[in-house]
């Protein structure tokens, strides 16, 4: 099995080594050659998925206990010299990471058919970008973790600035050097972790064993790896890359950022700043939990003004991950329950944003959404499709978005601080300037008399329709049934709450 | 009793929910008209369910106060090995008096809506989808009013919300449509956030949704335990009772968030009628029942509920009796007639001397008054569409004569008009005396007042509106004038409730519609003047608009209006909330909140990454040429790293 854990972020690098020998020309050689190992990778994740329900039903979640259980492990030794090994397992949450990665790029994939130019390129960088979300899902060694999530992050760069529309070279800049910022902020800490524990190992279960680290070194060390990981999470106010690069992105780079790269920003914070360092958690929680109730509600209302529909959706996100971090600061197990079932959620939901408006952009060749209107006449499947995408965003029950906002606040009302209350207050408030900005945008694009320029536009085609309805028979799923996902993730998530918690008492 | 019919009460649920997905994945493009009648034969099944359960139910009423259909767990929290307590969010449905009596109502008028819609939609080309719509409508309404729980009726709740806005922006390609359904939505949302804080407050300290739990007196003790947010006085029962009540505030359009209601006309006619009697507008005034015994224990949130309802009974009313959009009349008349329910509720209050007792009449009343109400709002709605379709106006000065043209209809406007107006014995008399009643012996001389006072208005502006659409000469050339037989058939219907189901229903809802709570019911006063006065109030409403509107000479009343002056104008442009609102929303939130903080986001926060940015690139090219440079390194570096990397794994 642990083999298998192996195989899945193998499967994109081969494909990415393979497209190396397919002639230029070929596009669509090169595409149904991705579209079969992203299938084949679906495929292996939800049957990983299945033999983990049995593996759990056979060894236990490790509900109870205060350490992660892991499962399906394997280490190899890497470089001996500072112990630094090749160390993977999963976890519930792990594991359905990795089912949204495999779904998001199987989707992102169909929905970058229409990519011509330079398409063989293209593809070889999305693949490794996969690699390493991949990678960092299963990497239990903070080093191995690192190296995975640089591989997952540094691809971005060419993917905005070659195949990007619009201020293509300067978000791409600027999306990479914050982030390059982040992680260089990570390296710090990740060093510090390594010298300040003595333990000579980068194994993250040992590492965020109790009593390691002296009160001071908590101190310095979880901010600088909160706000490490915290950029690639939107925390205010590290968030303005975002904006900019989520406009300037191609369509499938949109999905993937969005749906999946955004998501190691929380579960970074949560493997690694706070599962390791709980009592500089606990220093700093006041601060954080401001920032990151500001991010939600201001978020929602930068929102609000924007008319380019990437800007409306890539505010919408700061907004949504400030909930996966604004769940992690509840400091509560439903709280960070709710922050799982949230990066799941947005990650289903902006996918589904991303292609559908590079779909409608194909189409209209313009995002500014007062330019647009009537379009649900002619495009009733792609309107129907935004609206419920936007109905998710704004937190609808039946789909993905409410069970995981519902949770958060539930979670985060659990902590009694006087300080958590207001907060939570605030953030359930932001529910109704989602629903402005989400029905604004909607309301200008689809409804309304048509505009005579885009009569002639032709709903989705076969192609474009199978994400679509993939992606919206998630959101509906997780929705509807959000029992199994809870029951999954239970037995990761509390270890690691346990192990913050205790620091308190 | 449990029977067969109550375990599978779930087809009541998933008829509708069938009919939405059939006919909006398939039927609804086909065929128009498969959809419509598959709707109408799914929504008879559900109906026939609910009319089985209340006879099964009503008949053997004392047994036990509720039964519990069907329960299953939805979404867990916490679950007692992780965190020592359950925290369950269950789906299911509970049949007690006042949920089967919304079951039938709801079912009953989706039936007939359906029906009438074969008749007013023919001609639409998005006919298919509005069936499919309008059942997801339904579906929303009889999960909210079936839930067991409050966090199920929250998700059911947020469903008829978002149905609403669906249906009411119908016709997306007209601009007010849209804004219209935006406005509905977003002003509920507002609402509601502040439900699902005071859901989230309330169940962490109660540790349940359920409401059976919530409703025992043991939670009340536990509320009143705990100080909100530390704030010396004010206990969790107060505020968790207020934050949930908002939800209804909104729901039910209760000044001053009231403004969403008229403008949802924008909507197709049977939609304004399904919304104005069976769903959405009476959920905030079912919540409120469904957590009487707990409301009931906090006489701040008990007052609130009485005053808010009784200033929008009077407020709406006074409007109403100068608009001249008939739809807008007939909404306006809704809002005042909620206010009705809702003062009902409020007024049946703890009588604490007596040891605990409570005058629940209130709470019958309040729920006939939901009963009888759904069936003359219904009908009401439905000739209004039905005149509207022939003279292709909402104005009521366009129409006018139509007694002989549509005979019918003009009967049933009759009948429907007497039932509102609260004329003996018509349904509206039963369940507003008793309303008025109530709040006499609940001791609020005020709302009593307001409450006759008012009831003398609503037969004015009804009435007002009845001789200007059917009396007097036509004013406008209509052609072919027609009462289509689809459209005709569910208004004679519905005139049988409105004209005999107060005096038939008024013994059931006096003994079985109690609160489910430890009752010593107290009989008090029940003075003999009283139902005289109320009629008679309202015959001189009557009186009064024959009088101004009934003889085709409306020189009186426009005397009247002009030497009233701007006090007139100010109530014809509705007290200017929209304006104000706009205003405020416009002018003020997007003005001053939202564009400040995009112009702060762009100019400030990300100034100063980039001026970061700047110094660092200024600072050498270095960093620049370091930065392209690693990249490629790590390709080439990541390809040999692979190799190694396989050989160490295989």
């Amino acid at each position: 099995m642990s083999t298998l854990l192996t195989i899945t972020w193998l499967i994109p690098t081969i494909t990415a080594l393979l497209i190396l020998f397919i002639p230029k020309d070929n596009h669509m050689g090169v595409k149904w050659l991705c579209l079969f190992s992203t299938a084949l990778n679906l495929a292996l994740v939800i049957y990983l998925t299945i033999a983990f329900q049995a593996s759990v039903a056979e060894i236990g979640t490790g509900a109870d206990g205060s350490q992660i259980k892991l499962h399906w492990t394997q280490v190899v030794q890497w470089i001996p010299m500072m112990n630094i090994e090749y160390r993977i397992g999963v976890d519930g949450l792990s594991i359905l990471m990795m089912l949204l990665t495999s779904l998001i790029i199987f989707c992102g994939v169909l929905a970058s058919w229409g990519v011509k130019e330079q398409a063989k390129e293209f593809f070889i960088l999305l693949m490794v970008l996969v690699a390493g979300v991949f990678g960092v899902f299963i990497s239990f060694d903070l080093f191995t973790f690192f190296v995975f999530y640089e591989v997952a992050v540094l691809p971005m760069y060419m993917l905005i600035g070659i195949w990007g529309t619009g201020n293509k070279e300067y978000a791409a800049m600027k999306l990479t050097l914050m982030l390059v910022a982040g992680s260089s902020l990570i390296l710090g800490g990740m060093m510090g972790l390594y010298y300040a524990s003595g333990l000579d190992t980068f194994n993250m279960l040992e590492l965020a064993k109790p009593g390691l680290y002296s009160a001071s070194f908590q101190q310095w060390a979880f901010p600088v790896l909160f706000i490490g990981f915290g950029v690639l999470g939107a925390l205010f106010p590290f968030h303005t890359w975002s904006p900019d690069g989520h406009a300037s992105a191609p369509t499938a780079v949109s999905m993937l950022h969005a749906g999946v790269l955004m998501k190691l920003g929380g579960y970074g914070c949560l493997r690694v700043a706070m599962y390791i360092l709980p009592e500089g958690c606990m220093y700093w929680k006041d601060l954080f939990l401001v920032l990151v109730t500001f991010n939600v509600v201001y978020g929602a209302w930068g929102a609000i003004k924007q008319t380019d529909l990437k800007y409306i959706t890539a505010y919408s996100s700061v907004s949504h991950c400030g909930f996966v971090l604004f769940g992690l600061m509840a400091l509560t197990f439903i709280g960070v329950q709710g922050a799982m079932l949230q990066m799941i959620s947005h990650g289903l939901m902006t996918g589904l944003f991303f292609a559908l408006i590079g779909m409608i952009y194909g189409r209209t060749h313009t995002r500014i959404v007062n330019d647009m209107g009537g379009l649900l006449k002619n495009m009733p499947f792609l309107g129907v499709s935004f609206i419920i995408a936007g109905l998710a965003g704004l937190g609808l029950p039946g789909l993905s978005g409410f069970v995981a906002e519902a949770t958060i606040f539930v979670g985060s009302f659990a902590n009694t601080g006087m300080l958590n209350r207001v907060c939570t207050f605030l953030a359930i408030l932001s529910i109704i300037i989602t629903a402005i900005y989400v029905l604004r945008a909607a309301n200008a694009m689809l409804n309304g008399p048509l505009d005579e320029k885009y009569a002639h536009l032709t709903d989705a085609t076969f192609v474009e329709r199978i994400p679509v309805i993939l992606l919206l028979i998630a959101l509906f799923g997780m929705g509807i049934a959000p029992g199994w996902i809870i029951k999954l993730m239970e037995g990761a998530v509390a270890p690691m709450v346990n192990n913050i918690l205790r620091s308190v008492v | 009793m449990e029977t067969f019919f109550t375990t599978n009460s779930w087809v009541i649920l998933l008829m509708p929910f069938l009919v939405f997905l059939v006919n909006g994945l398939f039927l609804g493009k086909r065929s128009w008209r498969a959809a419509a009648y598959f709707a109408v034969a799914c929504m008879s099944v559900a109906f026939f369910f609910a009319i089985k359960i209340a006879i099964g139910f009503f008949s053997h009423v004392h047994e036990h106060s509720y039964i519990k259909g069907w329960e299953i767990e939805w979404l867990r929290f916490a679950s007692a090995d992780i965190l020592g307590f359950d925290l369950v969010a269950n789906v299911g449905m509970l049949l007690d008096p006042i949920s089967i009596m919304m079951l039938v109502v709801v079912t009953a008028i989706s039936v007939l809506v359906n029906i009438y819609s074969i008749g007013y939609m023919k001609e639409d080309p998005s006919a298919g989808r509005f069936f499919s719509l309008l059942s997801l409508f339904s579906f929303s309404m009889l999960g909210l009013v079936s839930s067991t729980n409050i966090f199920q009726m929250f998700v059911f709740w947020e469903l008829v919300g978002a149905s609403s806005y669906l249906l009411i922006g119908f016709w997306y390609h007209k601009p007010s449509a849209v804004s219209a359904s935006k406005k509905a939505f977003i002003v509920t949302r507002f609402a509601d956030a502040f439900f699902l804080a005071g859901i989230i407050a309330v169940s962490y300290f109660t540790q349940t949704f359920d409401f059976i739990e919530l409703n025992k007196l043991a939670t009340v003790e536990t509320l009143n335990r705990y100080a909100f947010l530390g704030f010396g006085t004010v206990n969790v029962l107060t505020v968790g009772t207020l934050l949930i009540f908002a939800g209804g505030w909104g729901k039910s359009a209760m000044f001053p968030l009231h403004i969403w209601l008229p403008d949802a006309m924008e909507g197709p006619t049977p939609v304004s009628s399904i919304i104005h009697s069976a769903t959405m507008v009476v959920a905030g005034i079912y919540l409120t029942a469904r957590l009487f015994p707990l409301f009931s224990h906090s006489p701040l949130t008990m007052d609130v509920v009485a005053y808010v309802g009784a200033f929008t009974a009077l407020f709406a009313a006074v409007i109403a009796v100068t608009q001249n959009d008939i739809k807008r009349i007939l909404a306006f008349s809704t809002l005042s007639q909620l206010g009705y329910m809702l003062f009902s509720l409020g007024v049946s209050k703890m009588v604490v001397e007596e040891g605990g007792a409570i005058n629940s009449l209130g709470y019958s009343a309040s729920m006939f008054h939901v009963f009888t109400h759904a069936a003359f709002k219904c009908m009401l709605f439905l000739i209004a569409g039905q005149v509207i379709h022939v003279v292709h106006s909402n104005n009521i000065w366009d129409m006018g004569g139509l007694r002989k043209k549509m005979p019918f209809t003009y009967v049933s406007c009759l009948i429907a008009c007497l039932a509102i107006g609260g004329i003996w014995p018509f349904a509206g008399f039963w369940s507003k005396d008793e309303i008025i009643l109530a709040s006499l012996q609940g001791g609020h001389t005020v709302i009593f007042a307001i409450g006759l006072f008012v009831g003398g208005l609503t037969a004015f502006y009804m009435f007002r509106l009845f001789f200007v659409t059917f009396h007097g000469e036509s004013r406008k050339e209509l052609h072919h004038v027609h009462e289509d037989p689809f459209m005709t058939f569910p208004i004679v219907v519905l005139a049988i409730p409105s004209a005999v189901g107060g005096y038939f229903a008024k013994d059931l809802f006096h003994h079985a519609f109690v609160p489910n709570m430890p009752l010593h019911i107290h009989e008090l006063s029940h003075p003999h003047w009283l139902p005289w006065v109320a009629t008679s109030m309202g015959l001189s409403g009557i009186i009064l608009a024959y009088f101004f509107f009934g003889r085709n000479k409306f020189t009186q009343a426009s005397s009247i209006a002009k030497a009233m002056g701007p006090l007139h104008t100010v109530i014809e442009n509705k007290f200017y909330f929209d304006e104000f609102y706009l205003f405020m929303t416009h002018k003020v939130a997007f003005r001053f909140v939202a564009a400040p903080i995009k112009w702060f986001d762009r100019k400030i926060v990300d100034g100063v990454m980039n001026l970061t940015g700047f110094l660092l690139h200024a600072g050498g090219a270095i960093v620049r040429f370091l930065q392209t440079g690693q990249v490629q390194m790590y390709l080439s570096v990541m390809i040999l790293g692979l190799l190694y990397f396989c050989y160490r794994v295989f």
